[in-house]
């Protein structure tokens, strides 16, 4: 788990966002459940609170084995244009979508 | 038996038996109400799979009913004589709930993945909308027993997600398909052999849709672009027209952070209050010729747009990050007339049959709150786990709900 973190984080920040390494630290605990609540309850109201999809697709860990860090980072952060998929930047921070993904990757919460 | 034998005694006995029977008999059905259920109606609690049956003259809760799945995204319909509720949840869950007595009748799992659903116009079947796999499935409002199911393929074999079903008069479903762009109708006057019109080519992504109170039209928003696709079910021959294009009037498109809802229909002073797509505006359109009139600036994306059954006002919540927030639109003045704050996560409304009080859940508070809408001050809360969806029986009598 620490290894991948650690593999994520130079992943995204030396090939594409450009962000200082040193900026990837983990949200702060309070900040950490307040993810937690948005992943389940507003990412869970296209993806389904148990991440099995409906408008949008699933999030499982399975599902999303077949997508690369740098695509996952950038749907969250960009959208995906012509889907419903928003850019979530602006109220999530580099740094707190590469923890979701983390999150997502793992299974937590499920 | 001997003649000196004191009546009392013998009889004693049997009328020990017959009150010990008569107690065992009511304590047995003592969870049951004897009573209408016109004033009654269901709470979901998305979080926990359970609903809560809440009483709309009392305002309290009656019955907590568990065991309902995920409902992350629920909703429901009644049976015509507002006894059962049906729930449709979000991993394919249908469940009957017997609401005077409090407890699920019946539930089965018919897909992995739905959406809504809707019970046709004599109360016999209950349809319900997929996403996983696309398509719809016809099920007996008495047994649930599977009655038709209805692809929703296009282009040969591609599956598409099904939205937007609703109920129309002449045992008819209709519905739209979200990946083909088309709008369906399926007719069910022949129950073992239900009749499916196609209208394809009705627009980009529809994602819900409407059917007006007396039936005549059905309305499907769009995604994909600004506008929406009429369908008058009185003349279906006529096909699929646009209205309300370009309602966005080339302003730059907002993010969408929850999808609008148009399940209701805020028709109000003869016009239809709709919510834009991508804009922070309720679009007003002319009921029949379906021009739009006004672009009301709200708050944020607006989710839900729904009238006051008098339609003497326009309730609408949003989207995140603004969903701690209501507006009350006044429909003479097409003026906001309040901004409320009920707290964040504020998923739905449902006004009481004659509107004189509207309940709103708050799902990050964990409680719904009862509003007047005369005065627009909150009445009292209720405790409810992670509330969304709000559905009362008067629903039962009305086409499309």
């Amino acid at each position: 788990m620490h290894s991948k973190r650690q593999r994520l984080r130079g992943f995204v920040c030396a090939g594409l966002l450009l962000a200082p390494l040193a900026g990837y630290t983990d949200p702060p605990a309070a900040r950490q459940a307040e993810l937690m609540h948005l992943l389940r309850h507003d990412c869970g109201s296209c993806h389904g609170m148990t991440r099995k999809g409906g408008l949008g697709p699933a999030l499982l860990p399975e599902t999303l084995a077949a997508r690369t860090d740098e695509q996952l980072v950038l749907a969250v952060l960009d959208g995906r244009p012509g889907t419903p998929m928003p850019p979530w930047r602006g109220l999530l921070t580099e740094a707190e979508t590469v923890w979701l993904i983390e999150a997502l990757r793992a299974g937590d919460g499920l | 038996m001997t003649p000196a034998t004191p009546r009392t005694l013998y009889r004693y006995p049997a009328i020990v038996l017959f009150l010990m029977l008569t107690a065992a008999l009511s304590s047995a059905i003592a969870d049951c109400q004897v009573r209408g259920t016109g004033d009654l109606g269901i709470v979901i609690e998305r979080a926990s799979g359970s609903v809560q049956v809440v009483d709309t003259t009392a305002r309290r809760s009656l019955f907590h009913i568990a065991g309902l799945g995920d409902l992350s995204h629920a909703s429901a319909v009644f049976s015509r004589d507002g006894r059962y509720a049906y729930v449709f949840g979000r991993d394919g869950g249908l469940s009957k709930l017997d609401i005077l007595c409090g407890e699920l009748v019946q539930r089965v799992v018919q897909a992995g993945n739905s959406i809504g659903g809707a019970i046709s116009q004599d109360g016999t079947l209950i349809a319900v909308s997929n996403y996983e796999p696309g398509g719809v499935k016809v099920f007996s409002a008495e047994t649930l027993d599977l009655v038709a199911d209805l692809p929703a393929v296009y282009n040969e074999n591609q599956p598409s997600k099904v939205v937007g079903l609703v109920d129309a008069p002449g045992l008819r479903f209709v519905y739209s398909l979200y990946d083909a762009g088309e709008i369906r109708i399926a007719n069910f006057e022949n129950v073992k052999s239900p009749a499916v019109q196609i209208f394809p080519d009705v627009g980009r992504q529809p994602y819900d849709a409407l059917i007006t109170p007396d039936g005549k039209y059905y309305i499907a928003g769009l995604f994909g672009e600004d506008g929406l696709a009429l369908l008058d079910l009185w003349k279906p021959e006529a096909g699929v027209r646009r209205i309300v294009n370009d309602y966005g009037r080339g302003d730059k498109k907002l993010p969408v952070y929850k999808m609008p809802h148009l399940e209701g229909w805020a028709v109000a002073n003869e016009h239809s209050y709709l919510p834009a797509v991508g804009q922070h505006r309720i679009l007003v359109a002319r009921n029949g010729d379906w021009t739009l009139v006004d672009r009301i600036a709200v708050h944020g994306q607006p989710v839900f747009a729904v009238a006051r059954p008098d339609g003497r006002q326009v309730w609408v919540n949003f989207a995140v990050p603004d969903n701690d927030t209501v507006q009350v639109i006044d429909t003479e003045s097409r003026k906001i007339i309040k901004t409320l704050k009920p707290g964040k996560g504020v998923l739905h409304m449902e006004f009481t049959p004659r509107g004189e009080q509207v309940w709103i859940s708050v799902r990050d508070a964990d409680e719904v709150q009862i509003y007047d809408t005369r005065t627009l001050e909150k009445v009292t809360t209720l405790p409810a786990e992670k509330p969304s969806g709000i559905f009362f029986t008067a629903r039962a009598n009305k086409i499309g709900l």
